[in-house]
């Protein structure tokens, strides 16, 4: 098997080796690391070095059981979220938690504990999950879930692969009224008044979400739209189910200058005044709701060659709305360019030794990689160390080990489970090389 | 339809048997692997929005011996079947081949003598019934003699031939045969080779391999772009085959 580039959603590419084949069992024998789609944007599901032999779970995508009574469904880590929802929508049932793309498996959703727009509702997809079938790193295979290996469990959900192979994973589904979204956006002036608007949303609606022009500076800073939402009753919604959106994709490309300010900043002007109304209310398709950049394909390209990272934080509660206005202030002044974030309202912690949500507001924002990059990623980690906040390791690539143990306070015990179900960190990724210092 | 998958848990086999469980086909499951079978019954179960149970049975095309009875547990599980679809076969490199001659005789056995022997057996069940459908993957492999693949593509030369032939004597008396020339795809029997331009996705093929059974055609190549590729290949003067490394 040839040494291949494999890279992440951000671009970054390291020589690997890549297994694919439909017998994962047998596959993630004696290999480092799992990976499946490939949509962290940093280095998480990169190899150490390019010797190392990871192991794709995509062609690992079977469905094993599913109860229509309780909504229990058990599968290999290899399907995807664009799969079970073309599956089961029609049938009335959906993910309890689905991240920003579709484009993830299951064995990745457990693996970075994704969250989405019900975090404060529903807390993250590892919440829903009742048992994980692994392979650890000495090659045996058990299954853990709250009860059975609890220690092993949650250091596994969000623990970003390192614990072991997840082969199969049992997860409950939700039951939906209809197969639409009834939605409603507001028009939002300021980032004072985008906290208020998603502090009075999150009790009236299961999922909120906001996106923020972050290139308005002064008064207008925070500016943006606020999306709240709800699945449609069948009274509300549409006889026939939502049709299939075309597949775009991203043809070319970009040179890196393509995305500047500029252009940035004139796409953030029409993104905000397309919203002509103060506040619409709308049946909507659930695949542009919840996944608005999965409708073209390969928009990573966008960024050019050069690839971008995203930069993901979450501010507690208790920092208070300040730490949101100076982080924003802070963003906007170290440049940086990205035409949108993502602004989101988290619920309580998650039992995830690693999860990344914790109660508070959590902000996302793109970034071209730039030789200015590491400079702003540590300003803001430390902004955001100052604030009690954290990072999402999913969207990582620029933090120092240092910065991370300082935001972790879990950071022990997920590295006490480690040297406990994998003392010789056979288990590694170009990641945890860099975060946690394991061995290249 | 009533369609009996050989090769139906891996790869392009997977792909069709999904697409046949959810239009609504019965679907019988053939392969080695006991458990590999259970699993992609589990699987094609959970697909269909009935209730639907999914049998299988093992098969394997190392051991001829035991196709009849196969074939009759499908018939008394589907209640007699009326399509069946072979995707199974062996694939090795050129390289690996010329290494290992037994390596060699399993190859050239599964992908021509103990494949056509299977079709056989289908072939007269289907027959003795009035007729039916009977797909076959082949491979562009063997449309003409190449380098890379010398030995694995001319079992699939032999196996398209008698296919042909097949469609030829039966088609007038209501058997049509499917002839499937896939060009490159990406499975799990095709990882570790470097995907090709116009590699192709399970799922794509197996839409249009469905299509094409649907529509009694005798001959697919898929992707679509391949049909190009191989009349320009079989034009090509012996010459030109010589010099290059295609």
């Amino acid at each position: 098997m040839a040494e291949a580039i494999l890279s992440g959603w951000g671009r970054l590419a390291l020589p690997g080796v890549e297994l694919l084949g439909e017998d994962l069992e047998s596959l993630s024998r004696g290999t480092t690391l799992s990976r499946g789609m490939g949509r962290s944007y940093g280095d998480s599901s990169l190899p150490a070095r390019g010797t190392d032999r990871v192991v794709s779970t995509r062609l690992a995508n079977r469905l094993l059981a599913f109860d229509a009574q309780t909504g229990v469904v058990r599968a290999e880590a290899g399907l995807s979220l664009v799969e079970l929802n073309r599956l089961f929508v029609p049938r009335g049932f959906f993910t309890p938690v689905t991240p920003g793309t579709k484009f993830v498996t299951l064995g990745g959703m457990v693996a970075s504990d994704v969250h989405g727009k019900n975090h404060h509702r529903e807390g993250c997809f590892g919440a829903h999950v009742r048992s994980l079938l692994m392979r650890l790193a000495d090659d045996s295979i058990v299954t853990c879930s709250p009860t059975e290996l609890p220690d092993l469990f949650y250091a596994t959900i969000g623990g970003m692969g390192l614990l072991g192979h997840i082969l199969e994973v049992e997860f409950t589904l939700h039951r939906i009224p209809s197969p639409w979204i009834f939605m409603e956006s507001e028009r939002v002036r300021d980032i004072d008044e985008f906290l208020a608007a998603l502090g009075r949303a999150a009790p009236r609606w299961p999922m909120t979400m906001g996106w923020i022009d972050c290139l308005q500076r002064g008064r207008s800073m925070g500016r943006g739209i606020l999306m709240a939402g709800r699945w449609a009753e069948p009274h509300e919604a549409p006889k026939e189910p939502p049709r299939a959106a075309p597949e775009l994709t991203f043809p070319v490309e970009l040179p890196n200058w393509a995305l500047n300010p500029t252009t940035a900043s004139l796409f953030n002007m029409a993104y905000y005044w397309r919203h002509t109304q103060q506040r619409v209310e709308t049946i909507v398709a659930p695949e542009p709701f919840f996944y608005p950049l999965d409708a073209i394909l390969h928009w990573n390209r966008a960024y050019g060659p050069r690839g971008f990272t995203q930069y993901q934080c979450v501010l507690p509660r208790a920092a208070g709305s300040a730490a949101v206005r100076e982080f924003m202030e802070l963003l906007t002044r170290l440049g940086g360019a990205s035409p949108l974030c993502v602004i989101k309202d988290c619920g309580p912690e998650g039992e995830g030794l690693l999860s990344f949500p914790l109660e508070g507001t959590s902000i996302a924002v793109d970034m071209a990689i730039s030789p200015d990059i590491q400079r702003i990623v540590d300003q803001l980690n430390e902004f955001v160390i100052a604030a009690g906040g954290r990072i999402y390791l999913t969207k990582d690539l620029f933090t120092r080990p240092e910065h991370f143990r300082a935001m972790e306070p879990r950071l022990d015990r997920f590295l006490a489970a480690r040297e406990k179900w994998d003392p010789q960190r056979r288990l590694r990724s170009a990641q945890s090389v860099r975060l946690f210092g394991d061995r290249a | 339809m009533k369609a009996v998958v050989l090769g139906g848990t891996a790869g392009m086999g997977r792909a069709v048997a999904r697409r046949l469980a959810e239009r609504g086909d019965e679907v019988f499951l053939m392969g080695r692997d006991a458990g590999d079978l259970a699993r992609s019954a589990a699987d094609l179960e959970a697909r269909k929005a009935k209730d639907a149970r999914v049998g299988y049975a093992v098969c394997d095309l190392e051991k001829p011996e035991g196709f009849a009875a196969a074939l009759d547990e499908a018939d008394r599980a589907l209640g007699g079947f009326d399509t069946v679809v072979v995707t199974a076969g062996m694939f090795a490199t050129q390289e690996a081949l010329e290494a290992d001659i037994e390596l060699t005789r399993r190859v050239l056995t599964v992908n021509y003598t103990n494949t056509v022997v299977f079709c056989e057996h289908a072939r007269k069940r289907l027959l003795e019934r009035g007729g039916g459908q009977l797909t076959v993957f082949s491979s562009v492999a063997g449309d003409r003699g190449r380098k890379p693949v010398a030995l694995y593509g001319s079992s699939k030369a032999g196996l398209s031939h008698y296919l042909e032939s097949l469609d030829h004597k039966f088609h007038a008396k209501g058997l049509s045969v499917l002839c499937v020339k896939p060009g490159f795809v990406k499975t799990g029997m095709t990882a570790g080779l470097k995907p090709p331009p116009f590699a192709g996705e399970p799922d794509a093929v197996a839409k249009h391999v469905v299509r094409a059974m649907v529509a009694r055609k005798p001959l697919l190549y898929t992707p679509a772009i391949w049909a190009l590729v191989m009349l320009v290949i079989r034009w090509l003067p012996r010459f030109v085959m010589r010099r290059i490394g295609f």
